[in-house]
């Protein structure tokens, strides 16, 4: 009886599912391709690491703190001006190689919310190695105002929130282009609109942000590194990589130690268990 | 019960002596997984998954437990406390990907133990009621993992929560009641996140518990074997002390290996970028998906788009549902006297088909609404479908199965000579 049962719920789902199969096939047939061909499938571009790759990069990663000081000078004075950095504190810094001296100073030299000791009134004052980075905006309203309707995301985690996220902040970066002659033919309607940019590693190809970084020497390294477009993206998406997962090379270097305890350990289980069962092989 | 050749506990230390007088744990201990437990000698690593999902199941606790210290249940503030642990709390970052990375480890085991039952009918008779209660604790995994996917308040916590809870709209009638009440509201916030919250710390609990009714239930029959030949005396078996756990010490130290080589290599692999987006309600991501180890029965779901006298999203919803309550009529659906699928020539290739399929759906699942994704989980699901309910009753009676050993000790060592002693179930084997 369960089983008469089952073939008839059994052919009914598999009934309704093939209509819908069929349904979908007539479609697919009548129209004459499988999906229709949009610009954002067409002339998407995969993310790709910069030349010479990462220290952070692999099995063996470490940071480069000559890197990450250059890209936080390429967010201060580039990214800053509409973007956040919400999760990291002025006391984070020191893990990028500044003495507690330099993070005190580098504290200072940004501005924060505070409140008037005196009249309770909001103010600002200088930083404290306690304190977040602020945010460049009073709200997202203030920020959607000033960016054409488009909010700047927070940066902090950027490159855990995307795909090949390091790879593809450094492609955003280094992507801007004219779009292709045969974009403007084929899709007029994904030719960007004013205020908009076009960039083949942008989700729809078209974004909000104008090109932060236009010019070699945009930002005077203070190590002296030459300051190439190319140069200050690299080293910026190597800090948001800081940023999004400072334990990255700890958890690293510790998962070696671990793995060279477990190696140890299922060596042992397994001659334990080699021993144990040799007993059994005979018949009692 | 156990078989009359079980070794007994006999306590010589005094303490333990007058322990087992006035609570009796280590003798129950003895039993389940000591040496008082006889277990057939023939087990494979694919009896292995058993003991891994039970550690599983402590693992999460013990991480979720320790998160939870951390963690605040309020979605103003719920995605912030996240990246705390991350970066602040000592060895957080360590206590979130073991945590997270162990829930889709407890799947993996979950699905290759259920796997192995499906190959070896491990739901038969008399070990239905184990089966039963397995298919269960999956569903309670289920709900625990999708609420514990909904507390870090990423962009999936919330879209995976609004389309979850919205299928119960498709249910006729009282479909919107029902899913305002299980949210608290209209779409999720706050009120839902707290209860999920509530509910996540409590279903492992709950699983914990039912997981010893699966284990009480196992320690009536005894295991199975791979060759499905019930125990007939005590050469058939082994005391699980020290011949199992030494086995399974084995596989375990394996499956940590593994475990670490994600928690510290790839500890987002398994995970999906938008979850480090913010929560919001304003902007849809591209794809929704559900964590991996849904994507079988997401891929059924949404084979559905074609309306049969009902909605075809409310059959998206029945299919999928039945999708694992099929799995509870298994013992019922396959008639077939014979057990393991290695006697069984023309169920096993049927198996390997529902594994293909299986891979296919897995895939399907997480790929984007469009063909030829569509029609190929359609294809899927139709063989999902016939499989558990049309091919599996047809082949259990149509079925000729090659001749079985005389017992698990002929399997093991050779002709066995000594006669089988009062057992009724070697004739069933
Ligand atoms: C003039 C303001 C401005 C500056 C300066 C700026 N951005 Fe942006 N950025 C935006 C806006 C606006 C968006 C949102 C674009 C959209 O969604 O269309 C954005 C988006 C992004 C995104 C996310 C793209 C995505 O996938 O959603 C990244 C990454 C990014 N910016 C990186 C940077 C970096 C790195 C810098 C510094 C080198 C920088 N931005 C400087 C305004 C700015
Ligand atoms: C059956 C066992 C369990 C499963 C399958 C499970 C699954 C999950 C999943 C998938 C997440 C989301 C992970 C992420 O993306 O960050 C999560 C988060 C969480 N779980 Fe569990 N969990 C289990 C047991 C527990 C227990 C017992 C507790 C506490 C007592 C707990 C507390 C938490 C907390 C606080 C979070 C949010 C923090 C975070 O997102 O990392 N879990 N759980």
């Amino acid at each position: 009886m369960i089983r008469l049962v089952g073939i008839l719920v059994g052919l009914g789902f598999t009934f309704v599912v093939l209509l819908a199969f069929g349904s979908g096939a007539l479609t697919v047939m009548g129209q004459g391709y499988l999906v229709e061909e949009t610009a954002e499938h067409a002339f998407h571009e995969e993310a790709h690491m910069p030349a010479g790759g990462y220290s952070f990069d692999g099995l063996m990663p470490s940071w480069d703190l000559a890197q990450l000081q250059r890209g936080y000078q390429v967010y201060k004075e580039v990214c800053s001006a509409c973007h956040s950095l919400d999760y990291v504190a002025f006391r984070d810094l020191a893990e990028l190689g500044y003495s507690e001296a330099e993070v005190k100073a580098e504290a200072a030299s940004w501005v924060v919310p505070g409140i008037n000791p005196d009249t309770g009134e909001a103010s600002t004052r200088p930083g404290m190695p306690t304190d977040y980075f602020p945010s460049p905006y009073a709200n997202d309203i203030a920020a959607a105002a000033a960016n054409n309707n488009a909010i700047p995301p927070d940066l902090s985690l950027m490159t855990k929130a995307r795909e090949h996220g390091t790879a593809y902040v450094y492609s955003l970066l280094t992507g801007y282009q004219a779009p292709a002659a045969a974009l403007v033919e084929e899709f007029p309607d994904s030719v960007p609109g004013p205020g908009l940019h076009h960039n083949p590693y942008f989700a729809n190809l078209n974004l909000a942000m104008a090109p932060p970084l236009t010019s070699d020497g945009q930002v005077t390294y203070a190590d002296g590194t030459e300051a190439s477009v190319e140069q200050m993206a690299t080293d910026v998406a190597a800090f948001l990589t800081w940023t999004a997962e400072p334990s990255l090379v700890d958890r690293v270097r510790l998962g070696w130690i671990v793995m060279g305890f477990l190696l140890f350990a299922t060596i042992l289980a397994w001659l334990a268990k080699k021993q144990v069962w040799a007993n059994a092989k005979r018949k009692d | 019960m156990s078989f009359p050749w079980a070794k007994q506990y006999e306590p010589t230390n005094p303490f333990m002596k007058y322990l087992d007088e006035k609570l009796p744990l280590p003798r129950f201990v003895y039993n389940a997984v000591g040496a008082g437990y006889p277990v057939p000698r023939n087990l494979s690593y694919m009896w292995n998954f058993g003991v891994l999902a039970g550690f599983c199941l402590v693992l999460q606790i013990v991480t979720g437990v320790v998160l939870a210290m951390h963690y605040a249940a309020n979605d103003a503030i719920a995605f912030d406390s996240v990246e705390h642990i991350m970066r602040d709390v000592n060895w957080g970052w360590l206590m979130r990907y073991a945590h997270a990375n162990g829930a889709s480890f407890f799947f993996i085991v979950i699905y290759l133990h259920i796997f192995r039952g499906f190959y070896y009918s491990s739901y038969k008779a008399p070990r239905e009621m184990i089966w039963l209660i397995g298919v269960v604790i999956f569903l309670l995994m289920m709900a625990t993992a999708f609420m514990g996917y909904v507390l870090p308040w990423g962009q999936m916590s919330f879209w995976g929560a609004k389309v979850i809870t919205g299928l119960f709209g498709a249910i006729p009638l009282v479909g919107e009641s029902i899913q305002i009440w299980l949210l608290g509201g209209y779409a999720p916030d706050n009120a839902a996140l707290n209860r999920f919250f509530s509910l996540h710390f409590l279903l492992p609990f709950v699983i914990a518990g039912v997981v010893i009714l699966h284990i009480w239930a196992l320690h009536l029959p005894g295991s199975s074997n791979p060759t499905g030949v019930e125990v007939k005396s005590e050469s058939d078996t082994l005391p699980f002390h020290p011949y199992y756990t030494a086995k399974d010490g084995l596989g375990l130290a394996v499956f940590l290996i593994l475990y670490a080589a994600f928690v510290f290599f790839m500890p987002n692999a398994l995970g999906h970028p938008d979850n480090y987006i913010p929560a919001n309600p304003l902007s849809t991501p591209a794809l929704i998906v559900p964590e991996w180890y849904f994507y079988p029965f997401y891929a059924i779901l949404r084979a559905f788009t074609f309306d049969f006298l009902l909605p075809a999203k409310l059959w998206g919803v029945l299919a999928m549902f039945a999708a694992i309550l099929v799995w509870f009529f298994l013992p019922w659906l396959d008639k077939s006297p014979v057990r393991s699928g290695r006697y069984r020539p023309l169920f096993r290739k049927f198996f390997w088909i529902l594994m293909l399929d299986m891979a296919a759906l897995f895939y399907l699942g997480g790929a984007h609404a469009e063909e030829p994704y569509i029609m190929l989980s359609q294809i899927a699901t139709a063989y999902y479908f016939l499989h558990f309910l049309v091919i599996l009753p047809i082949i259990s009676s149509i079925e000729k199965p090659e001749p079985l050993p005389f017992s698990i000790t002929e399997a093991v060592l050779g002709p066995d000579e000594k006669k089988a002693q009062g057992d009724s179930a070697g004739t069933a084997a």
